[in-house]
């Protein structure tokens, strides 16, 4: 069974259009990449999905996919959905739902000689974990099974391009755990781009090559999964990534022995690993993720506590399980407080209370230096 | 018993929703996917004959129908016969005034269908024709019946409009709620029951053929 479709052409597309919602998006996904394309409900994930497969036309751009010119507003170039070589799989699944699975997979293969399209639906529904099941109706299936279906069908299209709208969104946690390692594992023998919609980071994180994080239509920053997660290039990108510790601070005039920036942030002195791009006395936003704030030991002190130590009160404690979350008040009480979430054992051994004063280490390593957003906090 | 009357009644009532069909999902299917300005215009359009007595529709019709009528005239030179008082402009009657019976169901059918299960369809490279063959038609189905049962049903029981339009001719024109209204003005009162409990008979088949097929149907499709 060939994946066909892929031909060595990856996806590229160039998005823009003010309503009805505003895209402003430009993308290139190699073939057998997986991207994920992040951000908050209403973002334009859906919508920018909805454009590459021609259910959505944008007022400008345009989308070449496997060496083929979809959609082209220059040239009045439209090709519609049917002709597009598009696996989709819909939130909902969209299975249809007077067919059996089989039908359903079988539906998709209508190029394919009518002799050969029951053996190759079978073929894909056993891809998929699902042989045995063929004569079921979706709905006499669970959720796991219709996303099966769904991915089948996606892929009996021998698609140049799979996109998966929120494809896990609609199961329980146990079942998309599983859905997702056979993703993983799926993607293996896929050799054509596949983009990801979630509005879930783990989930971005676990399968993704790169992620493209978008916001009211546009594409914010695109790259690395650990690169834009833990070096985010505008607050408002941290801010989407989950990172809560979003400051404004100060550049100050020196630097360290290496070349990195040093940012004054309160009454603070914070070394750096950001080399380059910021001027003396420039005003900045600087960030870093709560799992890097780590806290110093009251039994034996390290070393460790030299790295730009901050002092403050724990005005919450959370315990999440295995994760505790301690928000702590660094300087005035009207002040944006400080997030660290540290092992609950360390908590515990540590004898952390709310109310108390602690001391952490904000990790040189992980702090990220942005250029000032008006809206960032102080 | 008048059997000829309701051999008529029931030859009208089939024909009427063999023609409405096609008609009906045409219609219906555009109404429900449409997205031009005058759409609730033209919705309203359909449903006009609901609301209408049937005696007022029977009269434009029988102005329309007439010698003097455009239709009639119309009808004349192509058939070189009357559509007044005669079987077919019966017929013609009988499809306006089930419009909506026809209409109205099959397009709540066709908008029951998923907006996504058409780009589902699109996005697995189907044609337009496929997709309405292999997926909306079998999805609208237990609409449609339940149309085609309300129109034959309701093409049984039309009393005022056939009055009109179409008189009381033996043969020709009396269906058997028109034969049983005769009856009860000749003090024929069991006559009159008996057709009356026939035409209940029939209907409460219809209905009940209908309902069990949507339920069979709607139990596969979960």
């Amino acid at each position: 069974m060939a994946d066909g479709g892929s031909n060595g052409g990856g996806l590229s597309l160039l998005l823009s259009q003010d309503a009805p919602i505003p895209i402003n998006a430009a993308l290139d996904v190699a073939p057998g990449e997986i991207l994920a394309l992040v951000g908050p409900s209403g973002s334009g994930k859906t919508t920018t999905l909805r454009a590459i497969a021609g259910l959505h036309q944008v007022a400008e751009g345009s989308i070449a996919c496997g060496g083929d010119i979809w959609f082209d507003s220059a040239t009045g170039m439209n090709r519609p959905t049917r002709d597009r070589r598009v696996g989709f799989v819909f939130q909902s699944y969209a299975l249809f739902p007077h067919l059996t699975a089989l039908q359903n997979v079988m539906e998709a293969l209508g190029d394919r000689p009518a002799s050969l399209r029951r053996g190759e639906a079978r073929a894909y529904l056993a891809r998929v974990h699902l042989d045995g099941l063929e004569d079921r109706r979706p709905a006499t299936l669970s959720g796991g099974q219709q996303q099966r279906v769904a991915v089948a069908r996606a892929l009996a299209r021998r698609p140049e391009v799979l996109l998966l709208d929120e494809p896990f969104s609609a199961v329980d946690r146990m079942t998309r755990h599983r859905l997702q390692r056979e993703l993983a594992e799926l993607r293996r023998d896929l050799s054509m781009p596949i983009i990801l919609v979630t509005h879930d980071l783990e989930e971005a994180a676990r399968l993704a090559d790169r992620i493209a994080v978008i916001h009211h239509g546009a594409l914010l920053q695109t790259g690395d999964v650990t690169e834009v997660m833990t070096r985010p290039k505008t607050p408002a990108v941290a801010r989407l990534v989950g990172i809560r510790n979003i400051f404004a601070g100060t550049i100050d005039k020196d630097r360290d022995e290496a070349g990195h920036v040093m940012v004054t942030w309160r009454d603070h002195r914070l070394e750096t690993t950001v080399g380059s791009g910021f001027a003396a006395g420039e005003q900045v936003s600087w960030c870093i993720p709560s799992d890097s704030v780590v806290i110093h030991r009251r039994d034996r002190p390290s070393r460790g506590e030299r790295e730009n130590p901050v002092y403050g009160d724990v005005a919450e404690m959370v315990r999440l399980g295995e994760t505790t979350e301690l928000v702590i008040q660094v300087g005035p009480r009207d002040a944006h407080p400080l997030h660290a979430s540290i092992p609950t054992h360390v908590a515990r051994r540590n004898r952390i209370a709310e109310g108390e004063t602690i001391g952490v280490s904000l990790r040189a390593d992980a702090i990220q230096v942005m250029r000032r957003e008006v809206t960032a906090e102080s | 018993m008048d059997w000829p009357a309701l051999w008529l009644s029931l030859q009208l009532g089939a024909l009427t929703v063999v023609f409405l069909l096609p008609i009906a999902i045409v219609v219906g299917r555009w109404l429900a996917v449409t997205r031009i300005r005058g759409r609730s215009a033209l919705e309203a359009a359909t449903a006009l004959p609901l609301v209408l007595p049937p005696t007022v529709l029977g009269f434009y019709l029988l102005v329309a129908f007439g010698q003097e009528g455009w239709a009639g005239e119309l009808w004349r030179r192509l058939f070189g016969d009357s559509l007044v008082f005669t079987f077919e402009g019966l017929l013609l009657a009988s499809l306006i005034v089930n419009i909506p019976f026809a209409v109205q169901p099959t397009q709540r059918a066709f908008e029951a269908i998923a907006p996504e299960l058409r780009e589902a369809a699109a996005s697995c490279g189907m044609s337009w024709w496929r997709m309405f063959w292999r997926i909306e038609l079998p999805l609208a189905w237990p609409g449609i019946l339940t149309a085609m049962v309300l129109t034959f049903a309701h093409t049984l029981g039309e009393f005022g409009v056939v009055l009109m339009v179409g008189g009381n001719i033996p043969g020709e024109t009396r269906t058997i709620a028109i034969a049983i209204y005769d009856r009860v003005q000749a003090f024929d009162d069991l006559g009159a029951a008996r057709m009356s409990a026939v035409l209940l008979l029939i209907s409460l088949v219809a209905i009940a053929l209908s309902y069990g097929l949507t339920q069979r149907i709607g139990r596969r499709h979960g």
